[in-house]
Parts: structure tokens; C-alpha cells; sequence
């Protein structure tokens, strides 16, 4: 029993380390902003992920669940934030091409 | 008790936004005031307000676990300090009143998303009041609503993201090894547990996000950028006191009460600090840009914050410690003399500014103090923590580092006095000569500012226990 | 076991589908896929209470947050698009390779360790603990609600006065 629930633990890492290999890959390449947040989105599910299975794992799901509640609440208020700031540099630059970003480098 | 410092701002704002406009907006200035000078008494002296406060007796729904050690006191105290030089800087360049007022709304939120993370004894707590902290910054850097600021925002956004997954990453992995998340049961576990790979791997993650926070080499990328294109008072904000704590305390904290100084630790945070002292002051002496230069300053001192983590003596973290206040005190220093350079003249290029000092005279000796302080020149303050630090680095063996941390500091020098030179002495151009010296409120914080530095460098003797004892923090 | 394995799979091709499709409006709703496949496999590892939070929050408020911002921030032309098309192809495709390389080799990699795990908790509830033993973390919850939501109708204040 110990070693098929820690057998699932390892499977359900090694998927979480593939689904983050995605999320960075959609940030880094990308020439969108909002596609670049969907990456920040998939990377912040893969953790997820982790946690809710490294809670039932050990058997502490109450509270895994609470950091999960909490981690939700707090990556909801970040998307929006982020939005905000990506609608503000739409209405100053008028596109959401991120290679039109980079005037800062110097 | 200490749950007054985070309650006290975040009641603050809601009061603020109460429907009372006329009145809430003349007295925004003088609550942060006040709320700022409790945090600076708090920490300077706790056991004479504990009398004073009856707050305890608020019942057990207030009870929640924040306590304080030296640690947090010292970083309590900075943040109180650097808030107030911000506080004041803003207040100084804010044309409209509305605008000043949302400033200091966003301020107090950031303030208590700060107190928080330095009093938490829990370390997914220690990541839901850094997220606070975040939120609050991203806002603040946009606050000039230019695309500049929006750009450097975003930036700092992504990568502040993709360090907040690492941390949870590690917490996760943490999860696994002990059932707990607070810090004595972390620690106990990792001490009695046989999962050493998975201690290691949750480690090297955490590491990384912390780097990354930090700004320190190799995941430095954001912050000049950042730092030259948020708006004058919020560098003095990110540059003062931001990064140090969502990166180099939780560093600090994390390294020394959970993991514990190990071997590979110690090698790994002597490379990353050695590595950005040398690398950053090379980068820094080819800037044009006033911020950027600055900038690159910041990421060298904190490299030698973090050469002084990784001795792993006593000496060694009590010397990283002092030079943390120090950075906090010098570099909120130049950045507010940068903003009042940029707010007379309207430029940061320094090819076009020569010959101030004969206009600003004021900028122009508070600036020397705090350059001569960061290259670390006697008497003053950054003198005897880099002393501590090479010190530290030479009595555990390390004198490969020791004599690197020497050279870099000539170099810190090089950098600054030639600034100093091209900026402030020299001959006053001709466009300049409109130039007058800044106001009343800009040059409050500069003066005092300037003057802890000073103070703290020649009491060197009286003020070196409160480090010491900080070191048992960790 | 073998259905946790296939429904990570398709958690993993919701998300590769949702990062390839050429379309933002299809990226956005494959995100609401993949929260939804998330929130199965919630369900299925004994964590209700999260799994709600999950679809309600994340495969619901998101999605409407980035349809709605990418229904604000004009779309391209259909040529634009084809065209778009054709740059992203030209960049995307390494991901499945890199994908599939690692899938082999990870399948390759059969540790099968035997980690000794923690004591298990005394409090089941989650109310309970998320209430009572963990009241810093709702109180941080408030404050960052607080924060953002004060913070976007700054940003959005100041540029409407302009």
C-alpha cells in the first residue's frame, strides 16, 4: 500500500515537472502578453497539482486543502491584477506584441 | 501584540476610504506618519510599549501567530525607516492630491504585507504575506501611468511569479518530508528525516526562488530595468527595503531555521555572492543612466550580503546583517538624492549634468556620505560591515573570497566617486544654472538618513550588540 | 492507478493544446479545460472543498477575466492571423519534440523509492483548520483581496481621468 501510494507520488511529480516545462515554455516564447500569462496560469496549476497530491499522500488533505483555498484566492487576485497592466499597456502602446516591450534594455 | 503592525495598516486604509473625502485626504499624510513612527518605537524599544499596550485584552479572535525576534526587530526598523524616507520623497513630487493619496493607500497595504512576512513563524504564511507585499509593488511601480512604468511592472510581475511558483514547489516537496508547515516542525522533520533527496531537491528550489527575488546573479535580468523605470520614490521603496525582504530575509530565515547550514549551502551562497559583487560592479561602471547604475550597485551590495551568509560563522551573519541595514540606509540615500536630481533638472543621463554640487549643495554632501559609506570608507557605517564580512570570510579559511570582496569593494569606489564627479563637481553647464536646491520634505529624509549613517558608523561600539544578539534569530 | 495515469495525461494535452492552438480565444478556454481535468483529479484524490475553489474560481472567474481582456484588446484580421500562424508554427513545434524526449526518458528513469512519511494528522475538518489553526493565512487572504481589488481601480482611476 506505501509503495503504490508513494509510486503515485513520484508519477504525479514527474507530470507536474512535465506541465511547468510547458507553462515556462509559453512564457519564454511567446510574442503575446496575454499568452504569457496563460503560461504563468499552467505553471501556478502544475503547483497545485503538487501539493494536492503531496496531501493526500501523507493524509494530511484538510490541510493541503487550506493551502490550496488560500493559493487559489491569491493567484485570482494576481491574474487580475495582471490584466489591469497588460490593458494599461495596451491603451499606452496600442498593441500586446512583447518584442515592442524591450525599449528598457540599455 | 506585534499583530497591531499589520492590523494597524490594513484598518488604516479602510479607514481612509470611509465616504469622507475632504477630511480623509489631508489626514492620509499624517496616519502613515504616525503608524510609521509606532513600527520605528516598537522596534527600537518592545519592552516599554508592551506596558502601554492594553491591546491584548482585544479577546482570542485577534490571536494570531506572529511574534518577533532581533531579526525581525532589525528588519521592522528598516522598513519603518525606508517607508519613511518614501513617505516623504512622494509627498515632495506628487502634484495632485488625489494621486498622493492613493499613494499612501497602496503604501500602508505594502507596509502590512511586510510586517507580516518578517513576523511569521510559517513559511506558507511567509508566502501569502509576500504575494501582499508583490501586489502592493506591481501597483506602486505603475503608479506614474506611463509605458515605461507599465513595462517595467510586467516584468517584474513575470518573474516575481515564476519565484512564487518555485517557493510552492518547494513547499510541496516539504509537505511530503514533515506533515507541517510551520518552522520548528519543518525543522525537526528535515533533521530526523531519511528522505535526503527530496530535502535536497525542495532545497535547490527554494534556493533559486530566493535568487530570483533577490536580484542576485544569475537571475539579476529585471532589475535594472525595473529600477530605472518605476517612479522615483517607489525605486527608493524596491531599492531600500523590498528586495531584502521578500528575497534576502526569506533567504536568511529559510537558510537558518529550517535547513540549517550545511556544506553545499555555504558553497553555493559564496559563488551566487561572489559572483554578483564582481560581475555586478563591472556592469555598473559602464552605465550612463543615474537609476541603472544604481541599480547594478544594489545587486553587488547584496552580493555581499549574502558572502557573509555563506562563512557560516557567527561573525560572518552578523556582519551580513549589519551591512543589510547599512545598504538600506546608503542606497535609500542615493536613490532619494537621485529623484531630487531628476526632479530639478529633469534628466538622468549623467553626460548631461556636471557641476550641481555649486546649486545643491545639500544633495551633493549627502550623496558623498552615502558613497563613501558604500565603498566603505572610515568612519562611516558601510566601513565596518564590509570589515565584518571580509573578516568573517578570512578567519574561516576562505581567502580566495576575502581578497575578491577587497578588490570589488575598490572597485564599488571606482564607480561611485566617478558619479559623484561627473554629476555633482565639475562645471556647472549652462542649462543648469536654473537649478535650485530641493525643498523642505525631500531633504528631511536625505538629512536624517545621512545622519543614521553617520551616527551608526561612529558608535560603532554601542550599536554592534543589537547585531550580535540578531544572530541568534537564526 | 492507470485511470490517475490517464487523466494526467489529458491534463498534460489540455495544457500543450491550450499553449499550441493559434488563436488567444482558444488558449483561454483550453486553460478552462485544463482546470477542469485539474479539478477531477481533485476529486479523486479525496480533496472536495479545493476542487470547488478550483472550478469555480479558476475555470470560471479566469476565463471570463481573459475573454473579456481579449475582447477588449482588438483581435487580428483573418490574413493577420494566417500569417501569425505561420511565425508561431515556426517557433512552436520544438515544444512537442521537447515533450516527447522528455516522456521517454522519464519513463525510462523507474525509481521506485520508499519514502517514509509522516505521522497523520489529529484534525480532519478542513473548516476547522482553515478557521482556526490557520487564521494568519485568512487574514493575509483579506489584506492581498484588499490590496488588488484597490489597486485595479487605481490604475483604472487614473487612466480614465486622462
Amino acid at each position: 500500500m506505501s509503495a503504490e501510494i508513494t509510486h503515485l507520488f513520484v508519477v504525479s511529480g514527474l507530470f507536474a515537472a512535465v506541465l511547468s516545462v510547458i507553462g515556462i515554455y509559453c512564457v519564454l516564447m511567446t510574442f503575446n502578453l496575454i499568452r504569457a500569462l496563460i503560461g504563468l496560469e499552467i505553471l501556478i496549476k502544475a503547483v497545485t497539482l503538487l501539493i494536492i497530491v503531496a496531501g493526500h499522500v501523507t493524509g494530511h488533505e484538510a490541510l493541503a486543502q487550506s493551502l490550496v483555498i488560500t493559493l487559489i484566492v491569491i493567484e485570482a487576485v494576481m491574474i487580475t491584477v495582471a490584466v489591469g497592466i497588460v490593458l494599461g499597456i495596451h491603451s499606452h502602446t496600442g498593441s500586446l506584441d512583447a518584442r515592442n516591450i524591450r525599449n528598457l534594455k540599455g | 501584540m506585534y499583530s497591531c503592525l499589520v492590523l494597524a495598516p490594513f484598518l488604516g486604509v479602510i479607514i481612509l476610504n470611509l465616504p469622507f473625502r475632504a477630511i480623509m485626504r489631508k489626514a492620509a499624510f499624517w496616519l502613515c506618519l504616525l503608524i510609521l513612527s509606532a513600527q520605528i518605537c516598537l522596534a527600537l524599544f518592545p519592552a516599554a510599549l508592551s506596558r502601554l499596550c492594553g491591546i491584548n485584552a482585544l479577546g482570542s479572535f485577534l490571536q494570531f501567530d506572529f511574534t518577533a525576534d532581533s531579526l525581525t526587530r532589525l528588519l521592522l526598523l528598516c522598513i519603518g525607516i525606508v517607508l519613511f524616507a518614501v513617505l516623504f520623497v512622494q509627498r515632495y513630487i506628487a502634484k495632485e492630491e488625489a494621486r498622493f493619496f492613493n499613494f499612501v493607500s497602496m503604501l500602508l497595504l505594502t507596509l502590512a504585507g511586510m510586517n507580516g512576512a518578517v513576523m511569521v513563524r510559517d513559511i506558507f504564511s511567509l508566502y501569502v504575506f509576500l504575494e501582499i507585499t508583490a501586489v502592493g509593488s506591481f501597483i506602486l511601480i505603475a503608479f506614474n501611468d506611463d509605458a515605461d512604468s507599465f513595462e517595467g511592472s510586467f516584468k517584474y510581475m513575470v518573474l516575481s511569479m515564476v519565484a512564487t511558483v518555485l517557493m510552492l514547489a518547494s513547499i510541496a516537496l516539504l509537505l511530503v518530508v514533515s506533515g507541517d508547515t510551520s518552522f520548528s516542525a519543518l525543522r525537526s522533520a528535515i533533521q530526523s528525516s531519511p528522505n535526503k533527496v527530496l530535502i535536497d531537491i525542495a532545497l535547490a528550489i527554494f534556493l533559486c526562488a530566493c535568487f530570483i527575488k533577490a536580484g542576485l546573479m544569475p537571475f539579476h535580468g529585471w532589475l535594472p530595468d525595473v529600477y530605472s523605470s518605476a517612479p522615483a520614490s517607489v525605486s527608493v521603496l524596491l531599492a531600500g527595503i523590498v528586495t531584502k525582504t521578500v528575497g534576502v530575509y526569506t533567504l536568511m530565515r529559510i537558510v537558518g531555521s529550517v535547513f540549517g547550514f550545511g556544506g553545499p549551502i555555504k558553497n553555493i551562497l559564496l559563488v551566487v555572492g561572489a559572483l554578483s559583487v564582481v560581475l555586478a560592479a563591472f556592469a555598473a561602471l559602464g552605465q550612463n543612466n543615474f537609476k541603472r547604475m544604481l541599480a547594478y550597485s544594489s545587486i553587488s551590495q547584496v552580493g555581499y550580503i549574502i558572502l557573509g551568509l555563506g562563512c557560516g560563522t557567527a561573525l560572518g551573519a552578523a556582519g551580513a546583517m549589519f551591512h543589510l541595514f547599512n545598504h538600506a540606509m546608503f542606497k535609500s540615500l542615493l536613490f532619494v538624492n537621485s529623484a531630487a536630481v531628476e526632479h530639478e533638472t529633469g534628466t538622468r543621463d549623467m553626460g548631461k549634468l556636471s557641476g550641481l554640487a555649486q546649486r545643491m549643495p545639500l544633495t551633493g554632501v549627502t550623496s558623498i556620505l552615502a558613497s563613501l559609506s558604500a565603498a566603505g570608507v572610515p568612519p562611516l557605517a558601510g566601513f565596518w560591515s564590509k570589515l565584518l564580512i571580509i573578516i568573517a570570510l578570512w578567519m574561516a579559511g576562505l581567502h580566495s573570497y576575502a581578497v575578491i570582496a577587497v578588490l570589488a569593494s575598490i572597485l564599488t569606489l571606482a564607480y561611485l566617486l566617478t558619479m559623484q564627479r561627473s554629476v555633482f563637481f565639475g562645471e556647472l553647464k549652462g542649462d543648469l544654472a536654473r537649478v535650485k536646491e530641493s525643498g523642505f520634505c525631500m531633504a528631511l529624509p536625505a538629512v536624517i538618513l545621512a545622519a543614521i549613517t553617520v551616527g551608526v558608523g561612529i558608535a560603532f561600539p554601542f550599536v554592534i550588540n543589537i547585531f550580535i544578539s540578531s544572530v541568534s534569530g537564526v | 492507478m492507470q485511470i490517475d495515469i490517464a487523466i494526467l495525461l489529458a491534463l498534460v494535452s489540455a495544457a500543450l493544446w491550450s499553449v499550441m492552438t493559434r488563436s488567444l480565444l482558444r488558449s483561454a478556454i483550453g486553460l478552462a479545460f485544463t482546470s477542469v481535468i485539474l479539478t477531477i483529479i481533485m476529486f479523486r484524490m479525496g480533496s472536495p472543498l479545493a476542487a470547488v475553489f478550483e472550478l469555480s474560481v479558476c475555470a470560471g472567474l479566469i476565463s471570463v477575466l481573459f475573454v473579456s481582456t481579449i475582447s477588449l484588446t482588438h483581435p487580428l484580421t483573418a490574413r493577420e492571423v494566417l500569417q501569425h500562424m505561420r511565425e508561431r508554427l515556426a517557433r512552436f513545434w520544438l515544444l512537442p519534440v521537447i515533450l516527447i524526449a522528455v516522456g521517454i526518458i522519464l519513463c525510462l528513469v523507474t525509481i521506485k523509492p520508499v519514502i517514509p512519511l509522516p505521522p497523520p494528522e489529529p484534525i480532519k475538518d478542513v473548516r476547522v483548520m482553515l478557521w482556526d489553526i490557520r487564521k494568519t493565512d485568512l487574514l493575509g487572504q483579506v489584506i492581498v483581496l484588499l490590496t488588488g481589488v484597490f489597486g485595479v481601480v487605481i490604475l483604472f482611476k487614473e487612466r480614465v481621468k486622462k
